[in-house]
């Protein structure tokens, strides 16, 4: 028989989450700071409204942007949060997920053999889905010295004739680094000079704890070149309803339209109604859940400062990244022992780019209760540590 | 400040106040002195313990009563309230809008015990015209707390 595969396909490396995610599985009394979800349910009068849908019998297909009146709820959102115009109709497309929208508007984008500009450490599906569109990605490796920012001096480095696009994702999975204006309107500079495109996914911009989150599309001269991604998953504590966004200039959207049409259809019509609710009555929701994160990061990095474990501090998502390099193991080293000898699984930071190195993913998608069991855990760790160390 | 604190010790009366200052970001000095003027000015009026007694073997029953009065001459509803919050069964009494005026909600033994409440000590008063009891069957959700089902984290243990 042929060979069924794909190279493309089986060239493509696993998830290194996969691999601890096994190792996991398997343990069942190990507890975990690993999650990239909310610990949240969403917000009932939001699931009743998902309920109430189904009961109305809206289960069809909807427009394969999506139904009109979610478009225009986020064009109101993206005005009333951002300040920044979208015509509903034509720069506006709801996906399945922030995921899918990376995808498409990759595939939208690039020509064979074109570049596009990825900043690790960050989410594990920019590079695959790079690859899968023909594009070459062309990682920029940021560092805990910048506190995992993307600066201008990185990109222009990182720029060729080839360079489509840039892959702009923050506030972080897995650093917790946001841009500020003045980092963006850095970068946006040596954007337009360049002539590139963004790609910017902004799947935590409900949560940052330093002032409101700034997008790149505020930057003047930006918009024109952004395709702005945000979905409901982290915001609203949805990610089981698989549902996000997309926003642009109508020529790329117009394309990403089309192979979404192609590829999806459209997306789930229960979570397109209950998104709906989301927009307009879940402003309360977001800031309190955005309350109770900031104090679990407060919690985490006072814990941190106690034990002596360095770790920038993160103003966005829900991660810590603490620097683990004082031990002298890898990432993926320290993470086994922890989960073997403490029964506490993180995530290396390895598994999102080789700039992830010395670094460990800390999830404080948790409640307080739980953060003090596995922080007791990870300080008894260290001192173990310190100890065979100074052995 | 007040409201953060409030908001968090409202659902949770027994956190470390080292741990509030850390999680509020100020410090624990702040906190103490927060507290004792909210205590001073009656917005903190307690710190009581939220107790499921279905499940003891203590028996307990719980009535919301509605009372309709005639309003005194100058005292309005106040000295009647007071007459009927003064007795410690009383667990909570409220000036309510509508079709009627009072709603006291009471702790008994049994039914006995409440019914002997409302005969004896709440149907006798001067300037009340009627009262109608309602005995809760099941708490469900008290305090803000659903007593009926625990929390399960049903999520994948890790995810990207």
């Amino acid at each position: 028989m042929r060979n069924p595969l794909s190279e493309k396909a089986v060239g493509l490396k696993p998830s290194g989450i996969r691999k601890f995610f096994d190792i996991v599985s398997e343990m069942e009394d190990a507890i975990s700071l690993g999650v990239g979800e909310p610990d949240f349910d969403t917000p009932w009068h939001i699931r009743d409204e998902g309920i109430y849908s189904l009961e109305k019998g809206r289960t069809f297909y909807t427009s394969n942007a999506g139904l009109k009146e979610l478009k225009i709820e986020i064009v109101n959102y993206l005005k009333r949060k951002l300040g920044v115009s979208y015509d509903y109709n034509g720069e506006v497309l709801v996906t399945v997920g922030g995921s899918e929208a990376i995808d498409i508007a990759l595939r939208a984008m690039i020509n064979p053999g074109e570049e596009v500009l990825i900043p690790q450490p960050s989410y594990v599906s920019y590079e695959p889905c790079a690859v899968l569109a023909d594009a070459v990605p062309v990682i920029i490796n940021l560092k805990a010295e910048n506190e995992f920012r993307l600066t201008a001096q990185e990109l222009r480095d990182a720029i060729t004739d080839k360079t489509k696009a840039l892959i702009l994702p923050f506030p972080n999975n897995p650093t917790g680094a946001i841009m500020e204006r003045e980092d963006l309107e850095a970068i946006a500079e040596v954007i337009r000079e360049k002539d590139i495109f963004v790609i910017s996914d902004e799947i935590y911009s409900e949560l940052t704890y330093k002032g409101d989150h700034v997008s790149i599309v505020n930057i003047p001269g930006m918009q024109e070149r952004t395709v702005l991604i945000n979905g409901f998953s982290k915001s609203y504590a949805m990610t089981g309803w698989r549902l996000g966004y997309a926003c642009g200039p109508k020529a790329i959207l117009e394309q990403m339209t089309k192979i979404h049409q192609f590829a999806i259809m459209c997306a789930p019509t229960t979570s397109q109604y209950a998104a709906v609710e989301a927009l307009k009555n879940g402003d309360g929701d977001v800031k309190e859940m955005r309350e109770a994160y900031n104090q679990r990061r407060r919690y985490l990095m006072h814990a941190f400062r106690q034990m002596g474990l360095e770790c920038f501090e993160p103003y966005g998502a829900f991660y810590v990244f603490p620097c683990i390099k004082e031990f002298g193991m890898t990432s993926e080293e320290f993470a086994t022992r922890f989960l073997e000898e403490e029964k506490v699984a993180a995530v290396p930071g390895t598994a999102f780019g080789d700039s992830g190195e010395g670094f460990l993913r800390i999830s404080y998608a948790y409640s307080l209760e739980n953060l003090k069991i596995a922080i007791g855990r990870l300080e008894h760790f260290i001192k173990k540590l310190r100890e065979e160390q100074k052995k | 400040m007040r409201e953060q604190i409030l908001a968090i010790i409202e659902k949770n009366s027994r956190i470390d106040l080292k741990e509030l200052a850390v999680i509020l970001g100020v410090e624990e000095i702040d906190i103490v002195n927060e507290m004792a003027a909210m205590e001073a000015e009656g917005i903190i009026c307690g710190y009581h313990t939220l107790i499921d007694w279905e499940k003891t073997s203590i028996d307990k029953v719980t009535a919301l009563i509605e009372v309709r009065v005639t309003p005194q001459r100058g005292q309005g509803f106040d000295s009647i309230a007071e007459r009927i919050y003064k007795y410690p069964e009383v667990r909570a009494v409220y000036l309510i809008s509508g079709a009627y005026d009072l709603l006291v909600i009471l702790d008994g033994k049994n039914l006995r015990d409440i019914s002997r409440f409302v005969t004896d000590k709440l149907s006798t008063m001067d300037y009340v015209l009627s009262t109608a009891t309602h005995f809760i069957l099941k708490k469900y959700k008290d305090h803000g707390t659903i007593l009926t089902k625990k929390y399960e984290d049903a999520r994948e243990k890790i995810t990207p």
